[in-house]
């Protein structure tokens, strides 16, 4: 999978199961974590989406915009735990 | 023993070198904290409180983050006598602006004489202070190194019982401007009624991961286990929601007895903890987890037995409790010896004509009692008139007892208008069934969202200061979840727009504005052309009118 369809699968489940905003577009540097759009209960939803889709596991400590705050930075993390 | 500080000394000089408290801190290690240790740090933040002269009495406001210092901070303003706040800390998502102009609220009523807070925090608390500002002195945490115990030096011991020992404030500008003043003798009468229901003894441990600034943290998971000597295990909010199987791993390692959580908190649980994190996991010595804080579902406690049964979770272990930072906590509490009760009633019956009639029906509503008032309490209900009404009819919830707050500190208004005949007007529904306190719903328009308290009106406040937002044309309310078991934030913005894209651009603005300056994540924005929003006579905004026209059009659009 290339970053662009990892960045696209992850803009689609944010904007239809988290914001529950199916309609919206998420830019792939739009801040995420620092600008309040995913908030904390919603982080573990998204660690559990992209272990269950990517195989890529993200712990509990790294939930934070310090380790990824835009979906381009996500995209890179996935891909280097895939590898 | 009649004020904190005697029975903190008490504690201390029966078994100084008893853990007290044992902190969690995500990827350190635990970190245990002796009765003489927990005294050591106050006496610290005791005598620097004398030395700064603030005086016994006054307030101090707390401005820390979970950990050390804040359990410090906090029995240190108790022994110097003054009256410990706690403020929740800022957030990474809420912005710095608007957690001055939260915290500018707060001064402004509570007029604390101290406030204790980081270093690196010190400028943002100046620069919410006024000039004629009440604050004396900035305490900074990192500088108060702990001290030898010297009681001779702790005035907190002359408090009388009926003077003020702590405030508690939920969230929010109308929250913060409303700080529930509790004396010495009602904490204690709270704490001995509710010890005496849960027959907390020796072997109790509790385990909690609640917030401070709320009531249920602070009274259940903070000063309930440190004034009766229980042991506590404590982690931290922030942790528990990026990690919620931390909570089991506690109470499997430490053999913890207690827990409260939120309602939401078991849907939680029960959905996105991973079996690899629960491996070796022993629940057996979980005698009562608690739900409360928000309205309890049987739907909740179902899925959460499910989830952790085969860990050893028994079922009996699953409570109910209605509670109140104005009534210090617990009203009522589900007999630790069986289970809460649930109830099946007709719907009709129970929303329109305020009857409770049992009902086998498909439709039929789930309601699951919140137990018994405990000793030295007393509730009624009553109908909108304020007369009482009998069991198994629908009423405002009404209680007396002798743990009550002393009064909104600084606000005799809002006190004055909290009572009648000396009953203490809750705001929720519900109905007695055998004794036993089911509550259905509120009258006021608070809405509960994760356990924490939102008032609507703030949430309106904030759409205002978007562009092409007029004040008076929003409405805020909650809407329940039933996946999520707790409720989500709804707003309908009336604008004068009819473009559809002018009105998604306006919902996306709304939306980063309130999550940024409220720290609530809304669910459903709804921007509408003119004449959408009812309004009452008086022209203000009706909430209950438009969440049901918001909910019809959200189910025919489903359909």
């Amino acid at each position: 999978m290339t970053t662009e369809e990892i960045i696209s699968t992850l803009s689609k489940q944010i904007a239809e199961k988290i914001l529950k905003q199916p309609g919206r577009a998420i830019g792939a540097e739009e801040p995420l974590i620092s600008s309040g759009l995913i908030d904390s209960f919603s982080l573990m939803d998204l660690a559990l989406f992209v272990e269950d889709t990517f195989g890529a596991r993200i712990e509990d400590t790294e939930l934070n915009a310090n380790t990824f705050d835009s979906l381009t930075q996500l995209a890179s993390l996935i891909q280097s735990r895939r590898a | 023993m009649s004020v904190f500080s005697q029975k903190l000394l008490a504690l201390y000089q029966n078994a100084p070198n008893q853990i007290a408290l044992t902190l969690q801190k995500a990827g350190q290690a635990d970190a245990p904290m002796t009765r003489a240790q927990l005294l050591q740090g106050a006496q610290g933040f005791a005598q620097t409180l004398a030395e700064k002269n603030v005086q016994p009495g006054e307030v101090v406001l707390l401005i820390l983050q979970h950990g050390e210092a804040l359990v410090y901070a906090y029995f240190g303003a108790v022994l110097h006598g003054a009256v410990p706040s706690i403020m929740p800390f800022l957030t990474e998502k809420l912005s710095p602006e608007r957690y001055r102009a939260d915290l500018s609220a707060l001064l402004s009523i509570t007029k604390p004489a101290a406030i204790v807070t980081y270093a690196e925090f010190a400028g943002d608390v100046n620069a919410a202070l006024q000039a004629d500002s009440s604050v004396r002195t900035l305490i900074l945490a990192e500088a108060i190194a702990p001290r030898a115990i010297d009681a001779s030096l702790w005035p907190g011991l002359a408090r009388q019982p009926d003077d003020v020992a702590l405030l508690q404030h939920s969230s929010g500008t109308t929250g913060l401007q409303k700080g529930v003043a509790l004396s010495h003798r009602a904490v204690f009468n709270q704490l001995n009624s509710y010890a005496q229901t849960l027959k907390l003894n020796e072997k109790d441990v509790i385990v909690s991961w609640l917030p401070l600034y709320h009531d249920m943290g602070l009274i259940a998971g903070f000063l309930l286990p440190l004034l009766c000597g229980a042991p506590l295990i404590l982690m931290s909010p922030f942790d528990w929601v990026r990690a919620p199987y931390r909570l089991f791993q506690s109470v499997s390692q430490y053999q913890g007895t207690l827990t409260w959580l939120p309602n939401f908190a078991y849907n939680f649980c029960a959905q996105k903890i991973r079996d690899r994190h629960l491996e070796g996991v022993d629940l057996s010595s979980w005698r009562a987890v608690i739900n409360c804080s928000e309205p309890v579902r049987h739907a909740s406690h179902a899925a959460f037995y499910q989830k952790f049964k085969p860990y050893g979770l028994r079922e009996n272990s699953l409570h109910t409790c209605y509670a109140m930072a104005e009534n210090v906590f617990a009203v009522t509490q589900s007999n630790l010896a069986g289970q809460p009760r649930v109830e099946r009633c007709e719907r009709e019956a129970l929303m329109n004509e305020r009857i409770v009639r049992e009902s086998a029906a498909e439709n039929a509503i789930t309601v699951m009692s919140s137990g018994a008032p405990l000793p030295n309490v007393e509730i009624k209900i009553v109908d909108e008139q304020g007369s009482d009404l009998p069991e198994r009819l629908v009423g405002e919830i009404l209680l007396k007892s002798d743990c009550m707050l002393s009064g909104y500190y600084n606000r005799p208004d809002a006190t004055q208008q909290a009572f009648r005949d000396g009953w203490y007007l809750t705001g929720d529904y519900g109905f007695l069934s055998a004794g036993e306190l089911f509550v259905i719903g509120r009258k006021k328009d608070l809405m509960i969202i994760g356990g924490k308290n939102v008032y609507p009106q703030d949430l309106e406040a904030l759409t205002y200061e978007v562009a092409g937002v007029h004040a008076g044309r929003s409405v805020a309310f909650g809407v329940f979840d039933e996946e999520q078991g707790t409720e989500e934030a709804a707003l309908i913005v009336e604008v004068d727009s009819e473009d559809e894209a002018e009105q998604q651009k306006i919902a996306d603005l709304i939306r980063q504005h309130v999550t940024k300056n409220s720290a609530i994540a809304l669910r459903h924005v709804k921007v509408v052309g003119p004449q959408w929003v009812i309004k009452t006579s008086s022209g203000k905004t009706a909430r209950a009118a438009n969440k049901e026209k918001f909910l019809l059009e959200l189910k025919n659009n489903s359909r």
